[in-house]
């Protein structure tokens, strides 16, 4: 086992009944990494999860965890813990065995139990609701009893499914904070499951973006945001112009266009809103749209390359609906797409 | 008042009347003080009350009730719950079909099922009458049982048992561990409305009884047709009460009118 593959999936394909979730899945990742899959609902992320924690048998394909073969091990043999979107708080029991029912099916008893309980419970800052039953805590305290739960149990990978998405957005940037302390304390390996870019690009250090049961891209979020490859990605995180390269033209609604930079190589170009030049360059467009943004004010625009979305510091003066302005798509800027669909 | 504002008021006046009524006459009845069964009751006394618990074939026939009441309402959730287990995780083929199977005794009239058994079962495969009673009562409760346990089942959440797996636990200790206490009320709950079906039950039982064994209630009918004193009416009174008195328990500690 090298150090950059201390869970590796090889190969996974996962399918139920007939119909295939997740096909010829390969993914390697670092021990203590933190890592998002991100993707839109139905893209394979949650049934890649549930494969990894052993809850869905593997159609074909190799599950590896700190090296030995997991594909096969029952999920109760496993070492992976697992935050359900839900929590999945055991609502008979309190917080206090709620916490040490892992522990005590591993056979711990008596001081050790406790001692291992308390400190569970302390360092999600629970340590005051031990004796409450699960329905008695709010959301957020449900979540990090459930957290607790399974870091007691010291796993070897810590799963988190959709993590922040039943928060408000208070208790949201709490969670993120505390997700990464428990991850910097522990150096537990992360997944977690996302459908949100905002909450990947903030919390993981590489993100795995899925389509369609597979890989569509790896990277930092840096790349992620910067250097999407394809025009999925690129929709997903953002950028809103997104136009297929033809022979160094663009291919629109309005047919093949010149850029007015050179060309680079790449299968497609995509700009987000404020990367459009507004005020000059060699296209035209009438404002069919606008909004204010705070910061910023956004743009819809008509025209012949079809509609076209940019957005400038809202200091700038404003322009009314129906205004015609120049453009530019400047090519130097653009994210370059090796894919296109 | 006119017409129309007086025609709710009597409406439940008549209702509540013929509910209870027949209860309230029986009830008064059994504290008569004269020979045969009679209402207005002539006198007050307990003799017929005293009486009940002297007839020896009472004796026999509630302790058979009772063992058919907790033996075959507890053989039925030992059946019920694995059923209404798998009816509601997961989805199985021909899933419909095995709900109307396990519900038909609730639909098809007792005296059809009494005579079905005693037909095609008790007389051509010589079957003991305990046992015959036992399986009866035992299939009579089932559709009780299964109703009861699936709507708790549907309202526990089905990852908690995932979450006991992860933690270490076999799919069958997290059956034990987290499902059973979480659906414990429910399973309660279908054993008492089970338990006073199976005892109120008439129709089947009449059919099966024999020679020496019967229920209870088969043996008051029997013990009407020869002897007409008040201890029917004293008997049934305590009977009423005790069903009163373990509904309005359950009631009490286990919200039972959640589940049925």
């Amino acid at each position: 086992m090298s150090d950059a593959s201390y869970l590796s999936l090889e190969k996974l394909t996962l399918a139920y009944g007939d119909t295939v979730a997740v096909a010829d899945l390969d993914l390697d990742i670092r021990k203590g990494e933190l890592i998002a899959l991100l993707g839109p609902s139905g893209c394979g992320k949650t049934t890649t999860m549930r494969a990894i924690a052993g809850l869905l048998p593997v159609k074909s394909g190799h599950v590896r965890l700190d090296g030995a073969d997991m594909t096969w091990v029952p999920a109760n043999k496993r070492a992976v813990g697992l935050v359900f979107q839900s929590y999945a708080l055991f609502p008979h029991l309190s917080v206090y065995e709620n916490v040490a029912f892992g522990l005590k099916l591993k056979g711990m008893r008596g001081a050790d139990l406790d001692a291992k309980v308390q400190a569970g419970l302390k360092s999600v800052g629970l340590s005051s609701f031990a004796n409450r039953k699960p329905a008695e805590l709010s959301g957020g305290q449900q979540q990090r009893v459930a957290l607790a739960r399974s870091m007691v149990m010291e796993p070897k990978v810590l799963l988190l499914d959709e993590p922040l998405s039943n928060l408000d957005a208070r208790l949201r940037l709490e969670m993120r904070t505390e997700l990464q302390r428990v991850q910097k304390e522990t150096g537990v390996t992360m997944i977690f499951v996302t459908h949100d870019q905002a909450e990947a690009l903030a919390l993981a250090d590489r993100i795995v973006v899925m389509k369609g049961g597979a890989i569509e891209q790896i990277g930092s979020p840096e790349d992620i945001y910067n250097r999407p490859v394809s025009s999925f990605v690129a929709d997903f995180v953002g950028f809103e112009n997104i136009f297929p390269l033809e022979g160094g033209r663009l291919r629109t609604s309005g047919g093949l266009i010149e850029l007015s930079g050179e060309a680079p190589s790449a299968a497609g170009l995509a700009w987000r809103p404020r990367m459009v030049t507004l005020g000059t360059g060699p296209f035209r467009g009438t404002v069919r749209g606008t909004s204010f943004a705070g910061d910023s004010r956004e743009y819809l625009l008509d025209t012949s390359l079809g509609p076209i979305k940019a957005e400038v510091e809202a200091g700038l003066s404003a322009h009314p609906l129906g205004a015609d302005l120049l453009f530019d798509l400047p090519a130097e800027k653009a994210a370059l797409l090796s894919k296109f669909s | 008042m006119n017409a129309r504002s007086l025609f709710i008021p009597i409406t439940l006046v008549l209702v509540l009347g013929f509910l209870i009524g027949p209860f309230l006459i029986i009830v008064a009845a059994s504290f008569s003080a004269g020979e045969t069964l009679n209402f207005p009751p002539q006198g007050f006394s307990l003799r017929w009350i005293a009486k009940v618990f002297t007839v020896e074939s009472f004796q026999a026939s509630f302790a058979m009730s009772l063992f058919l009441a907790i033996g075959g309402t507890a053989a039925a959730l030992v059946l019920g719950i694995p059923a209404s287990y798998a009816l509601s995780r997961y989805k199985l083929p021909g899933a419909e079909i095995v709900r109307t199977v396990v519900s038909a005794p609730i639909i098809v009239p007792g005296i059809i099922v009494g005579l079905a058994l005693l037909r095609y079962i008790v007389v051509p495969f010589q079957v003991g009458i305990t046992l015959a009673l036992f399986v009866a009562h035992t299939a009579l409760v089932l559709p009780y049982a299964v109703r009861v346990v699936s709507a708790s089942l549907d309202n526990l959440r089905s990852d908690i048992e995932e979450a006991a797996v992860l933690l270490g636990s076999s799919r069958l200790g997290a059956f034990f561990r987290v499902v059973m206490p979480n659906i414990r009320g429910g399973i309660m709950s279908a054993f008492i409305l089970g338990f006073v079906t199976s005892f109120n039950q008439v129709p089947v039982s009449l059919f099966l009884s024999g020679p020496g064994v019967r229920t209870l209630p088969v043996d008051m009918i029997a013990y009407m047709e020869i002897v007409f004193d008040p201890s029917v009416a004293a008997l049934s009174s305590l009977l009423a009460f005790l069903s009163i008195g373990i509904v309005f328990a359950a009631e009490r500690f286990l919200g039972f009118s959640r589940y049925v």
